[in-house]
C-alpha cells in the first residue's frame, strides 16, 4: 500500500477536521482491491464498508510425483510457499467530521476501476450525498436503513461466535457472551435512534416493524440539552451517570412513606418520573435531572419491548441503535429495566458489532451477486479492533478518542461450517472449557504464558523463511501486533467475546499470517514426519507381536506418548529444541502410569471386547510421531476390527497440526508399507477429511460441512478427539450423542496443577452417553 | 353492593372519604339534606361548621378547590339523602390539613376517617400524633374499582357518567359523546395520576394490576415546570393548548421526507419526541408553549401506546381512561381516543369517566358507610 502524508487541508471549504494523518498501514487496508463500497453514515459516526481480496502467503505441500522421486533423494514432499488470493470484508468506523480526508484517502487509492457505485444508508447518507459522488466519482444508491440493519444484524449473529452478549454491570466480568445458536431466528430487534423501532425478524428475508416508540435517544439528548447545559449526547450519559434520580423522580416511598406491599412494588421503584420537580420548590442539579432522564427513557424502552416480546412471543431481544452503541450506562438501564418488567423470563441481548449492522447489511444488499451469505464467514482478530471497554469507571477519556478509528475484518472461509451433527444439544454447546473473562486468575496465567512464549514464536517463524531477507522485519512487526493484542486483552479481556485459550492461540494464528508466515513449522513437520515414517513399519511389528489385550494398551499408550510430541507447547518445544533426540519411547517413560489423572481406559478395553463400531471420527492433532506412529497404529486395529475411520485434519496450518494435505501425502506413504492401510484407503473405509478450521482447537459447531455429511452418511457412532487443545482446552466437557474418547497429555504444568495432577498426566476419557445402554 | 341494605343509624356523620394521592388529595364529603329537627338540635356545634364551611366555600386556603360542576345532588346513600362534593388540594398541604383537622377537634367526632392512597400510609403516623385521628386505610385500586363502579352506576345528576368521542381519527367532526358503560366487564382501567397503574377488571373483586409506568401526569408537569417555569397543572395545560409540538417532535416526515412506506409510518407520526432539540439553531427558536404542548403530546401518546399493548395482550377491548391527568384536558382524552382508534384499527375503544380522578376517594367513603357499625 502507498504511503499516506497529511492530506491537503486548502481544497474545500468544509469545516471538517483534515488535520489527522491516517495510518496506511492500519486502516483502510487493501484499498488497492477494494471493490463494492458501502457506507452508513449517522449522526456523528461513519461506517465504511469493502470487499477486497488479500493475497496471502500460504505453504503448499505438495507430492513428487513417482518419476522424480528418486532425484528428490530423502524428501518427503515438497513445501511450496505460494501467494493465494482470499476475500476479505473490510469495515471501518469514524467519525464524520474525518469524512472527507477519508473520502480522498480512498480516492487516492483507489485502482479498481469497475467500481461504479456506493450503497449508503443512515440518516446521514442524505447529507453527504453529493460530497460522496464529487470525491468518488461513484454514484450514491440510497439503501433502505431498516433492511440494512436486519440483513447486518442476521449476519453478524450467524458468523461471529460471541457476537451477542449479557451486559451485567456489578458482575465479575461485564460482558457475558452467548453461545452460537445455529438457529438465529425468530428475535426482536429494538434499534434506538432518536425513535424507537421494534422489529421482529423471523427469517432471512422475512422482517416486520411491529411498533415503535418516539421516546427514544433523541428525546433523552433533547431534553437533556434543554433541561441541562451540556448539550452533547455523550456528555449527557456521563453527566447522568453522576446523578441521584432520587431528587427529581416522585418514588413509591415519598407517596406511601415506604414500599407498597401487597403490590409487591417497593419503596425506591419510581412512581413518577420528575414528579418531584412538579412540587418541589428548589433548584435541581443538571447531574441528578440527566439520571431521572435517562432512567424514564430506559424504563419505557424496556418496557414496551417487553410487551411486544410477550405479545409475540419471543425471547431473544436485541438493542441496538446510537443509544445504546456500546455505552455501560444506557445498556445497564436497558437491562435494568427488561429485568423488571418480565421478572427475568427475556434477557436484553447486546451484539458487539452493532454499530456495523447498517454498513454490513447496505455492503451485502450490493454484493448479492457474489453470494456472501453463502459462505462462512470468519472474524479476522489481526485486523479488528475488538469491543472497547467505555467503561466510565474503567477509563474516563476512552469515549473521547476522538480521531481514532475502529475497525472489523471478516475473511471468507473456504468452507461452509455447520455444527457437528453428533452434538448432544447444540443450542447449549461451548466448545471452551475455561472462559478467562470470568477466571482472572487463569487469565493472567494464559496471557503471561502467551507474552512469554512469543520470543521462541518469532524465533521460529524467522526461521522458517530463512532465505528471505525481510523475514525478521515482518517478524518484528507480528511480535508488535501480538503483543498489543495481548496487552489490549488484559484490559479489556472481552475484546472479542468471551476471552479462551483457543481465541488466545486463533488471535496469534491471525497475527502470524497478517504477516506472510503461512506455516512457520512446515519445515519441523516436514523433518518430523520423515524421521516418523522410517520407524512405522517397525512400531506396527513390535504391536502385532503383543497379545490383543497388551496391544489396545500400547497402542493407546503409543497415542499418548506420539502426542507428547507437540512443539506448541512450551514446556515440550523447551525439551525438544534442546534435545532433539528425545524419542518416541522416552516419551512412554515420560508419560504418567496408571492410573491416570482420569482413567476410563477399563471401560474402554471392555468395550473393545465388544462389537465393532461402525464407524470412528477421529480429530487427529500434531504432525510426525503423534499421527503417524501414535494415531495411525490405532486407526490399524480400528480398521482391522472392522470399524470405519473418518481422519479430520486441519484445513490450514497451526502450530505443528498435521493438515489434511499433509496428512494426504503421510497416508499414501503409510498405505504403500502397509497393505492394511492401503486396502482400506482404497475401499474408501479409511476416508480423509478437513474439518474447516486452522486453529489448534476445535469448535465442534463450526466444521466443514463436507464432514457433517460424511459423519452423517457413515452412521459415525465414535467420536475420538486428541489432544490439548481439541480435548482439554475445548471439548473437555462437550457432549455427544455416541461414544466418545478424549484423549490427551497434559504439557503446561500450571494446567496440570490446576486439573489436580502434574506436567505429563494423562486424560483418557471415555464417555458413553446418558442413556444409551452398554452397547452389546 | 349492599351498601343501603344497611342501617343507616349506624353512621355516624361526617361521611368523609379520602384518597391522598402523589400530587393531589381527593376529599369527597357527603352532605345530608334530610336532617331532621331533632338531628338539627343534637348536631354538635364543630359537625355544624364542618359541614357549613366546606358547603359554603369553592375554595379552601390557597390551594384547596371544590369541584362544583362534578357534585352529586339529591344522591341517596346508606338511606340518607344528601349532596355528594368533590374537594382537591395538593399533597403538599397535608400538613396544613391535619393540622386543621385538630384545630376542629375533628376526633371528638364519632366517625371514622377513611383514607386510600400512599398518603393513607404515609401520613398515618401524623394524623395519629399531630390531631389524635385514627385512619381507616384501604387499597387504593380495591377503592378505585369500587368508587368507578358505583359513580358509573348513579350517573351523573341524571347523566351518563361516561363518554368517548365520535370520530376520533377525524379532529374536525370528533366529538364528545355520553354512554353508558354497560357490560363493564372486563376493561382495562388506565389510572393517570402522577404515576400510572393499568389494571385489567374482570368483576367488581376480581382484577390485577397489569403494569404501569412512571411517565405520569407528575412527569407532565414536572417537566413542564422545569422547561417553562410555569407553576400549576391549569396553567401547563393553557401554556399546551396554545403551543405547537411539531417545532419541538421530529416527525416521520423529517426523516424521511414524506411517509416511511416501507413500515407504513405516516409522515405526521411523531418519530423522535422533542427530537429537534437535539439541534442548537432549533432550540433557540422554539416558545415555551411549542414545549408544554410537546410535553403534554409525548406523555399522553407514550400512556396510550402502553395502555393499547396491554390491551392487545390481556384480550380487552374497552379501555377506560381515569386519573386527574384527564381533568380539564380535552388535548389528552381526545389524543387518547385517536390513539387507541387508529393503532389498533378500530378494534379498540377508549371510554372516559367525569369524576376522573375522584374514584378512590368515593370508594373509600363507601367502605366506610360498610364498615362504621363498630364505632
Amino acid at each position: 500500500m502507498a504511503e499516506c502524508g497529511r492530506v491537503d487541508s486548502n481544497t474545500s471549504s468544509h469545516t471538517m477536521d483534515k488535520s489527522i494523518t491516517l495510518p496506511p498501514d492500519e486502516i483502510f487496508r487493501n484499498m488497492e482491491n477494494a471493490k463494492r463500497f458501502a457506507i452508513d453514515i449517522g449522526g456523528s459516526l461513519t461506517k465504511l464498508a469493502y470487499y477486497s481480496t488479500v493475497q496471502h502467503k500460504v505453504a503448499k505441500v505438495r507430492s513428487f510425483d513417482h518419476s522424480t522421486k528418486e532425484a528428490a533423494g530423502d524428501k518427503l514432499y515438497e513445501i511450496a510457499v505460494q501467494e493465494e488470493v482470499t476475500a476479505r470484508l473490510h469495515f471501518i468506523k469514524f467519525e464524520n467530521a474525518y469524512i472527507e480526508t477519508c473520502l480522498d484517502f480512498i480516492k487516492d487509492h483507489l485502482v479498481n476501476t469497475e467500481t461504479k457505485v456506493i450503497k449508503a444508508t443512515g440518516g446521514g447518507a442524505h447529507k453527504f450525498k453529493e460530497l460522496i459522488e464529487r470525491k468518488l466519482g461513484l454514484k450514491v444508491d440510497k439503501e433502505d436503513e431498516m433492511t440494512c440493519l436486519i440483513k447486518g444484524c442476521n449476519f453478524v449473529l450467524k458468523n461471529i461466535p460471541h457476537e451477542a452478549f449479557v451486559y451485567a454491570k456489578h458482575a465479575d466480568s461485564e460482558f457475558r457472551f452467548q453461545t452460537t445458536n445455529p438457529d438465529i431466528f425468530p428475535y426482536l430487534l429494538v434499534n434506538i435512534g432518536s425513535g424507537v423501532s421494534i422489529v421482529k425478524v423471523e427469517s432471512e428475508d422475512k422482517f416486520e416493524r411491529i411498533g415503535g416508540s418516539s421516546i427514544g435517544g433523541g428525546t433523552f439528548w433533547g431534553l437533556g440539552a434543554l433541561l441541562t447545559k451540556t448539550k452533547r449526547f455523550d456528555e449527557l450519559l456521563q453527566l447522568a451517570s453522576k446523578g441521584q434520580h432520587s431528587s427529581v423522580d416522585m418514588l413509591v416511598k415519598d407517596i406511601y412513606g415506604g414500599s407498597y406491599a401487597c403490590l409487591g412494588l417497593t419503596g425506591d421503584l419510581i412512581a413518577s418520573s420528575f414528579g418531584k420537580s412538579a412540587t418541589a420548590d428548589k433548584e435541581f442539579s443538571d447531574e441528578d435531572m440527566a439520571k431521572s432522564l435517562l432512567h424514564m427513557i430506559s424504563n419505557d424502552i424496556g418496557q414496551l419491548a417487553c410487551l411486544y416480546a410477550k405479545l409475540h412471543n419471543l425471547s431473544r431481544v436485541y438493542f441496538g441503535g446510537f443509544f445504546i452503541r456500546g455505552h455501560p450506562v444506557t445498556m445497564h438501564t436497558i437491562t435494568y429495566s427488561i429485568n423488571f418488567f418480565t421478572k427475568g423470563e427475556v434477557q436484553a441481548l447486546f451484539l458487539r458489532h452493532e454499530g456495523y449492522l447498517g454498513a454490513i447489511g447496505a455492503f451485502l444488499k450490493g454484493a448479492e451477486e457474489d453470494n456472501p451469505n453463502q459462505y462462512s464467514w470468519g472474524e479476522n482478530y489481526a485486523g479488528s479492533s475488538g469491543l472497547m471497554s467505555v467503561s466510565p469507571d474503567m477509563n474516563p477519556m476512552q469515549r473521547a478518542r476522538s480521531g481514532t478509528f475502529d475497525m472489523l475484518e471478516m475473511d471468507r472461509l473456504d468452507r461452509q461450517l455447520v455444527n457437528l451433527p453428533l452434538l448432544q444439544d447444540p443450542s447449549s454447546y461451548i466448545p471452551d472449557t475455561v472462559d478467562l473473562t470470568e477466571d482472572a486468575q487463569a487469565r493472567e496465567y494464559w496471557l503471561s504464558c502467551f507474552e512469554e512464549a512469543l520470543d521462541g514464536v518469532v524465533k521460529r517463524a524467522v526461521a522458517s523463511q530463512p532465505d528471505i531477507p525481510e523475514a525478521a522485519e515482518r517478524a518484528e512487526k507480528f511480535r508488535q501486533k501480538y503483543l498489543h493484542k495481548l496487552q489490549t486483552l488484559r484490559h479489556q479481556p472481552f475484546a472479542y467475546g468471551s476471552l479462551t485459550v483457543r481465541s488466545l492461540l486463533d488471535t496469534r494464528e491471525h497475527c502470524l499470517n497478517e504477516f506472510n508466515f503461512p506455516d512457520p513449522y512446515s519445515k519441523i513437520k516436514e523433518r518430523e514426519n520423515d524421521i516418523a515414517l522410517k520407524y512405522y513399519e517397525k512400531a506396527v511389528k513390535s504391536l502385532e507381536e503383543l497379545s490383543w489385550e497388551d496391544r489396545q494398551f500400547a497402542l493407546v499408550r503409543g497415542v499418548l506418548a506420539g502426542n507428547v510430541f507437540d512443539w506448541g507447547a512450551k514446556a515440550v518445544s523447551e525439551v525438544l529444541e534442546s534435545n532433539p533426540e528425545f524419542g518416541f519411547e522416552e516419551a512412554k517413560r515420560r508419560l504418567e502410569d496408571r492410573p491416570w489423572l482420569v482413567d476410563s481406559f477399563d471401560q474402554w478395553l471392555e468395550r473393545l471386547k465388544g462389537p465393532p463400531h461402525r464407524c470412528a471420527l477421529f480429530f487427529v492433532d500434531n504432525s510426525g510421531v503423534d499421527i503417524i506412529l501414535g494415531v495411525m497404529p490405532f486407526v490399524r486395529e480400528l480398521l482391522s476390527r472392522g470399524t470405519e475411520v473418518v481422519l479430520a485434519s486441519n484445513s490450514g496450518p497451526a502450530l505443528n497440526d498435521v493438515t489434511n494435505s499433509e496428512l494426504q501425502i503421510l497416508t499414501e506413504r503409510i498405505a504403500a508399507m502397509d497393505p492394511v492401510i492401503d486396502s482400506a484407503l482404497r475401499e474408501d473405509r479409511l476416508t480423509l477429511v478437513q474439518n474447516g478450521s486452522s486453529s489448534p482447537c476445535l469448535d465442534l459447531s463450526r466444521l466443514d460441512k463436507v464432514l457433517a455429511m460424511l459423519v452423517r452418511e457413515r452412521q459415525t457412532d465414535l467420536v475420538i478427539i486428541e489432544g490439548m487443545g481439541r480435548a482439554i482446552h475445548t471439548n473437555y466437557y462437550a457432549m455427544l450423542s455416541c461414544e466418545s474418547l478424549k484423549m490427551a497429555v497434559i504439557k503446561n504444568s500450571w494446567l496440570a496443577d490446576r486439573l489436580g495432577g502434574k506436567l505429563f498426566s494423562v486424560v483418557f476419557k471415555y464417555e458413553v452417553p446418558a442413556g444409551a445402554g452398554k452397547p452389546h | 353492593l349492599k351498601i343501603e341494605d344497611t342501617q343507616p343509624e349506624t353512621h355516624a356523620f361526617p361521611w368523609f372519604g379520602m384518597d391522598i394521592g402523589g400530587t393531589l388529595v381527593k376529599l369527597v364529603y357527603f352532605e345530608p339534606v334530610d336532617i331532621t329537627a331533632e338531628e338539627e338540635q343534637e348536631e354538635v356545634e364543630n359537625l355544624k361548621s364542618i359541614r357549613r364551611y366546606l358547603t359554603s366555600n369553592v375554595a379552601y386556603g390557597k390551594t384547596g378547590v371544590r369541584d362544583v360542576h362534578l357534585e352529586l345532588r339529591n344522591l341517596t346513600m346508606c338511606g340518607r339523602t344528601g349532596n355528594l362534593h368533590f374537594i382537591r388540594f395538593p399533597t403538599q398541604a397535608m400538613p396544613r390539613f391535619i393540622q386543621m383537622g385538630r384545630d376542629k377537634n375533628f376526633s371528638s367526632l364519632h366517625t371514622t376517617l377513611c383514607a386510600t392512597g400512599g398518603g393513607a400510609y404515609k401520613f398515618e403516623n401524623d394524623f395519629r400524633t399531630m390531631a389524635d385521628l385514627e385512619l381507616l386505610k384501604l387499597d387504593e385500586l380495591d377503592c378505585l374499582i369500587r368508587g368507578l363502579l358505583y359513580i358509573d352506576r348513579v350517573g351523573f345528576n341524571g347523566h351518563p357518567e361516561c363518554y368517548y368521542f365520535q370520530n376520533p381519527s377525524d379532529p374536525n367532526s370528533c366529538v364528545k359523546k355520553p354512554c353508558n358503560l354497560d357490560n363493564h366487564f372486563p376493561m382495562l382501567l388506565v389510572n393517570i395520576g402522577s404515576g400510572v397503574s393499568i389494571l385489567a377488571v374482570y368483576s367488581e373483586n376480581n382484577y390485577k394490576r397489569v403494569t404501569g409506568t412512571s411517565l405520569g401526569g407528575g412527569t407532565f408537569l414536572g417537566l413542564c415546570c422545569l422547561l417553562t417555569g410555569c407553576e400549576t397543572f391549569e396553567e401547563a395545560l393553557e401554556m399546551a393548548s396554545k403551543g405547537d409540538s411539531t417545532n419541538v417532535d421530529k416527525l416521520v416526515k423529517d426523516i424521511y421526507g414524506g411517509d416511511y412506506e416501507r413500515f407504513g409510518l405516516q409522515g405526521s407520526a411523531v418519530a423522535s419526541s422533542f427530537g429537534h432539540m437535539m439541534c442548537k439553531e432549533k432550540r433557540d427558536s422554539i416558545s415555551k408553549e411549542d414545549l408544554a404542548r410537546a410535553t403534554l403530546i409525548t406523555i399522553t401518546n407514550n400512556i396510550g401506546s402502553i395502555a393499547r399493548m396491554c390491551a392487545v395482550n390481556e384480550k380487552i377491548e374497552r379501555v377506560v381512561f381515569v386519573g386527574n391527568f384527564l381533568r380539564i384536558n380535552t388535548v389528552s382524552t381526545k389524543l387518547l381516543a385517536y390513539a387507541m382508534d387508529f393503532w389498533s384499527k378500530g378494534q379498540l375503544r377508549a371510554l372516559f369517566l367525569e369524576h376522573e380522578g375522584y374514584f378512590g376517594a368515593v370508594g373509600a367513603l363507601m367502605e366506610l358507610l360498610k364498615t362504621s357499625e363498630d364505632l
